[in-house]
């Protein structure tokens, strides 16, 4: 038996309101399916489930805002007994099934309904958790009952130096401006940033790019940012370290790479949703991975997955002209990458000075999880990838 | 004690004055009626009280006020508004509920008020208006005026315990006012005999050393005299006087009642002695007045009605965003 | 100069006489007998029976006759003894003084007060004891205001009096023997906004009347605990000052309302709406009231002083509001 719950898809996502239901109970699901929309402050968002199973009973009803974490649905995994009489519905009929029907060892209760696990918070120590980018959910409460107030989430706060950055709160009130400015106010304060630049010449990626893209019909062909992207990845490989999240106090790096790519959208903000397993993609799969992913984040459909698996960030501002990026690093991962407009530049090399394609590639880390040595290993193994296209 | 009246005596007022009175009394007939026919067609929506049957109380009594005087009226007021001299058209586009209306479409057909002819409404609770009545004779002796307050109100308002504090009040402090009590023997539904021990209005007043007199409220002439002589009394400082106006309604309480509560013979036996028929037949009678003389006021009061229709259907909506006006004056002194 | 509440409104009555001729004072046993809680003694010696008027035990009509006298030009100053009696009147309040502006679409306003005694306290019983004025905060067309301190006693009645509309001032009658310092120059007040009477961080305590000294009383109490509440009195129910009251619980984020009515449908309950409406964010926990008991007002004193509002009760709800388990 599992619980469907309201995911969270960023570390500043505390609700979303349910949209629809793509399933009804009964309803046999398997990992992977879409089976909900759910609407955040970033846009309207496809919920995959991660369990094989049928769905048993719906939890909330469309139209409802729940906080994260608030079971939406019940899912009986497969080969799991059937827990409630068939014909029974709702909450009540366990209890009347105990003088009904057989021996109880074979009940279970049904889920607790959402409503009693809710936190007692204050209005307004909600509100000011909102306005200091603190998770509510961590802040011990130690008004009655136990509810959270002011005074704790300001304590909270002190904790991590919060409160001097109450003026830096975002004051553009639309909700992705404020998931923005909560995020990246968090990262401002809480990770000490390093910056590490490096520029490269990209005179014979670039050439091989055109040989390989006159293979390729109009659409299929593939962009330089692909190729950044799958240098990330590769690079990555060789410094693990800057591949993953801090957090509980403590560096975590993956495995799996999965890379965030920043996609600004038309109407203001920007999502960096995750392309899954970069590093084991083609270049190919890569470029139809972007473009499904720059599509549905700009339709609003994305998949919860993609908003809260990435595993770093790429950020290219080269289309906007900007010759170096410095970011600010997407809690709670560990890394930024920026990539600048690749320019024609005068560049030395073997003595001599000729004009060369460059970009400036940066690198933004937390230096709780690595050093400066680290990062130049990075960089150095990037620009070494992106320099022999053949071997991405 | 017995109702006044004129009849069998020669006409005591001059002709142009008669015609004058007959002319009131029929534009305020032809009004309600127009009312009652709007009404019908939706144009004039909440309660509609209609006077017909009773015009010339209003008209009788009316004519023996000055400008200066205050009047109270009840919730079946048309009739003394008209008389009143508020003009026809926005006491029509009052019940169709325009801002040109003379409460700007605030109160409706129940609350006619009109600042310029001292008409304090329109009140539609029972006997609610003559604590009013005796506060603005209050005001008139207070500040050394002779104007005088004249308050309308039925005869079920005599089971209230206002009409009682207020005749007390008057007159203990000698107060200006003239209670004009339209008794037209139904309360809504109930007979006066039926509410009342007492059912002669007069002797209630009685009880508070209230001068009264009882007049043919049927009677124009004989209502207009005995006002006169009411308020010239009132006016000299005596206190108040009580009217009572012997009256009797020829519609239903208001549009939506079936009438359960009368036989059709007795209201058949009152509309013999429509006031308004009635006067005009004694002025013919006395050859003040031809068939033509009479089309001529038809005439005359028609385009009157017709003017106020059209008056208050050119009428506007006031904005809904002006819906909290009027709850706190705007002004301070 | 030290003056009673009694003193105070008995000179500011004395002042309008003296200064509007339109100005007169009606009601039961205003004149021969004084009036009832004495305030007006003295007066008819004065003024005269013209404008000191001894009015027969007829509220209707002669709260009415305020009305007509209102709309005739004078500014009658009407005594209702206490607020229960007011009831025999309320057709006329009600019905009349409230919607005259209105019905009569802005032609005919009314400059009316009504003065009269509320509250319990003195063992009078269930029909001398009410505290209506919340009540009558209910009706759109009529203001209320509510006097406590002898500054107000002093200054109210004057800017009720220059109002255009109708002004009901209840006093509270446990206040009338109640003493305080009163500036030779005090005069009209304005009848609009709250006053903070004592500034406080932890808890705002949002009152009126006779219950604002009482919540005085608890703040300086709980003071010596380290708990610091900001004491609001309303002075005026409608139209209520939402930006005074809702400003202190800004700066408090707690509210605690001390009402001396009855709790149902009370105005503690509408300032409580209001902060939900108003100020939901700014609330660190539930707004908590301190109302009467939903009793008829019983006569023995225990019983009645366990009906309404007390200092103790008041420290025990803020400690209690304010109160953390680290």
């Amino acid at each position: 038996m599992g619980e469907f719950r309201m995911p969270s898809l960023g570390a500043d996502m505390e609700a979303g309101t349910l949209l629809l239901w793509k399933v009804q109970p009964g309803d046999r699901v398997k990992r992977g399916d879409i089976i909900a929309e759910v609407a955040t402050d970033k846009g309207d968002i496809e919920i995959e489930v991660f369990e094989d199973g049928v769905v048993e009973q719906i939890l909330v009803e469309p139209g409802s805002k729940v906080p994260v974490g608030t079971p939406l649905a019940v899912i009986r995994s497969d080969g799991e007994q059937v827990s409630v009489p068939a014909e029974s519905a709702g909450p009540a009929a366990p209890q009347r099934a105990l003088s009904e029907m057989g021996p109880p060892t074979e009940l279970q209760p049904p889920p607790r309904p959402a409503a009693d696990r809710r936190p007692r918070i204050s209005p307004a120590a909600r509100k000011l958790a909102s306005d200091l980018g603190v998770d509510i959910d961590t802040v011990r409460g130690t008004g009655p009952g136990g509810a959270v107030q002011r005074a704790d989430v300001e304590r909270a706060a002190e904790t991590k130096g919060a409160l001097r950055e109450v003026s830096e709160r975002a004051t553009d009130r639309t909700g992705m401006r404020r998931s923005i400015a909560a995020a990246m106010a968090r990262s401002n304060r809480e990770i000490p940033h390093y910056y590490l630049a490096t520029s490269i010449d990209l005179s014979a990626t670039l050439s091989w790019l055109e040989t390989e893209n006159e293979k390729r019909s109009i659409k299929e062909r593939l962009l330089p940012a692909i190729l950044m992207v799958k240098a990330v990845a590769k690079a990555l490989g060789a410094v693990p370290e800057l591949n993953g999240y801090w957090s509980e106090d403590r560096h975590q790096p993956q495995e799996s790479i999965h890379i965030g790519f920043a996609v600004s959208l038309r109407e203001g903000g920007l999502i960096a949703p995750a392309i899954h397993h970069a590093d084991r993609k083609s270049l190919d799969e890569l470029m139809e991975a972007m473009r499904g992913l720059i599509e549905r984040t700009r339709a609003g459909r994305l998949r919860s997955s993609e908003m809260t698996d990435a595993t770093i960030t790429v950020t290219n501002l080269g289309d906007l002209g900007v010759e170096a990026v410095y970011g600010v690093i997407n809690p709670p991962q560990l890394a930024l990458v920026g990539f600048g407009k690749i320019t024609d530049r005068p560049w030395a090399e073997n003595g001599a000075v000729g004009v060369r394609p460059v970009v400036t590639a940066t690198l933004a880390a937390d230096h709780r999880a690595t050093d400066g040595r680290q990062g130049a290993q990075f960089l150095e193994a990037l620009k070494r990838h992106l320099q022999e296209p053949a071997s991405l | 004690m017995k109702p006044v009246s004129s009849r069998g005596t020669r006409l005591p007022v001059g002709r142009e004055h008669a015609l004058h009175l007959l002319r009131t009394m029929l534009l305020i007939r032809r009004f309600e009626e127009k009312s009652a026919e709007l009404y019908s067609a939706m144009k004039i929506r909440g309660f509609l009280h209609l006077y017909i049957g009773e015009e010339a109380v209003a008209v009788g009594v009316t004519e023996a006020l000055e400008p200066q005087d205050a009047v109270v009226a009840t919730y079946r007021e048309h009739g003394h508004a008209l008389a009143r001299g508020i003009a026809a058209g926005p006491i029509m586009a009052e019940m169709y509920g325009k801002q040109e209306g003379c409460s700007r479409g605030r109160g409706g057909s129940m609350h006619i008020f009109d600042a310029k002819t001292r008409f304090y409404g329109g009140n539609a609770i029972v006997g609610g208006g003559l604590p009013l009545a005796v506060g603005l004779a209050l005001a008139e002796k207070m500040r050394g005026t002779n104007a005088v307050a004249c308050c309308f109100f039925g005869e079920g308002a005599v089971a209230e315990g206002e009409f009682h504090e207020s005749m007390n009040l008057a007159q203990l402090w000698n107060l200006p006012v003239l209670f004009a009590c339209e008794n037209n023997l139904y309360a809504m539904g109930t007979a006066l005999a039926l509410s009342e021990t007492v059912t002669d209005m007069t002797r209630k007043a009685a009880g508070y050393d209230v001068r009264a007199e009882a007049v043919d409220g049927m009677d124009v002439l004989a209502v207009e005299a005995a006002a006169k002589k009411a308020v010239a009394m009132v006016r000299a400082g005596n206190g108040p006087f009580l009217l009572e106006l012997r009256t009797y309604r020829f519609r239903a309480h208001s549009m939506f009642d079936p009438e359960l509560y009368r036989k059709k013979e007795e209201v058949e036996e009152w509309k013999k002695r429509d006031p308004i028929v009635t006067f005009a037949g004694r002025l013919e009678d006395e050859e003040l007045l031809d068939d033509k003389g009479l089309q001529g006021i038809e005439t005359s009061v028609g385009a009157e009605v017709t003017e106020a229709v059209a008056f208050a259907e050119a009428g506007t909506w006031e904005p809904s965003d002006q819906l909290e006006r009027f709850v706190y004056s705007d002004r301070r002194e | 100069m030290e003056v009673t509440y009694r003193e105070a409104m008995r000179e500011a009555i004395r002042e309008a006489l003296q200064k509007d001729d339109r100005v007169f004072l009606m009601g039961e046993d205003v004149g021969r007998y004084g009036g009832c809680f004495a305030v007006s003694k003295g007066l008819l010696e004065e003024f005269g029976p013209e404008r000191i008027r001894d009015t027969p035990l007829s509220e209707a009509a002669f709260v009415g006759a305020g009305i007509g006298a209102a709309l005739g030009g004078m500014r009658p100053i009407v005594e209702i003894m206490t607020v229960n009696f007011s009831l025999l009147a309320l057709d006329q309040i009600v019905n009349n003084a409230a919607t005259y502006l209105h019905m009569s679409g802005g032609q005919f306003h009314v400059p009316l007060v009504i003065r009269m005694a509320t509250g319990g306290g003195k063992q009078l019983a269930a029909q001398h004891s009410h505290s209506l004025e919340g009540w009558y905060a209910h009706i759109p067309g009529i203001k209320i205001v509510t006097p406590a301190t002898i500054e107000d006693a002093r200054g109210m009645l004057a800017t009720a009096l220059a109002d255009p509309d109708p002004v009901l001032i209840f006093e509270n009658s446990t206040l009338y023997n109640r003493k305080g310092q009163l500036a030779p120059e005090a005069g009209a007040v304005d009848i609009e906004r709250a006053r903070v009477h004592r500034a406080g961080r932890d808890v705002s305590l949002l009152t009126y009347g006779a219950s604002l000294f009482k919540s005085l009383d608890a703040a300086a109490a709980l003071a010596e605990e380290g708990i610091e509440a900001e004491v609001i009195d309303l002075r005026t129910l409608r139209p209520l000052d939402d930006e005074t009251f809702i400003g202190s619980v800004t700066r408090t984020h707690r509210a605690v309302i001390v009402d001396e009515g009855w709790r149902s449908g009370s105005i503690s309950a509408e300032i409580s709406a209001r902060l939900m409406e108003k100020a939901f964010y700014e609330l660190d926990g539930p707004v908590e009231r301190i109302c009467s008991a939903e009793v008829p007002m019983p006569y023995a004193s225990h019983l009645e002083q366990a009906a309404l509002p007390n200092v103790e009760r008041i420290v025990s709800t803020v400690r209690n509001v304010v109160r953390t388990h680290g």
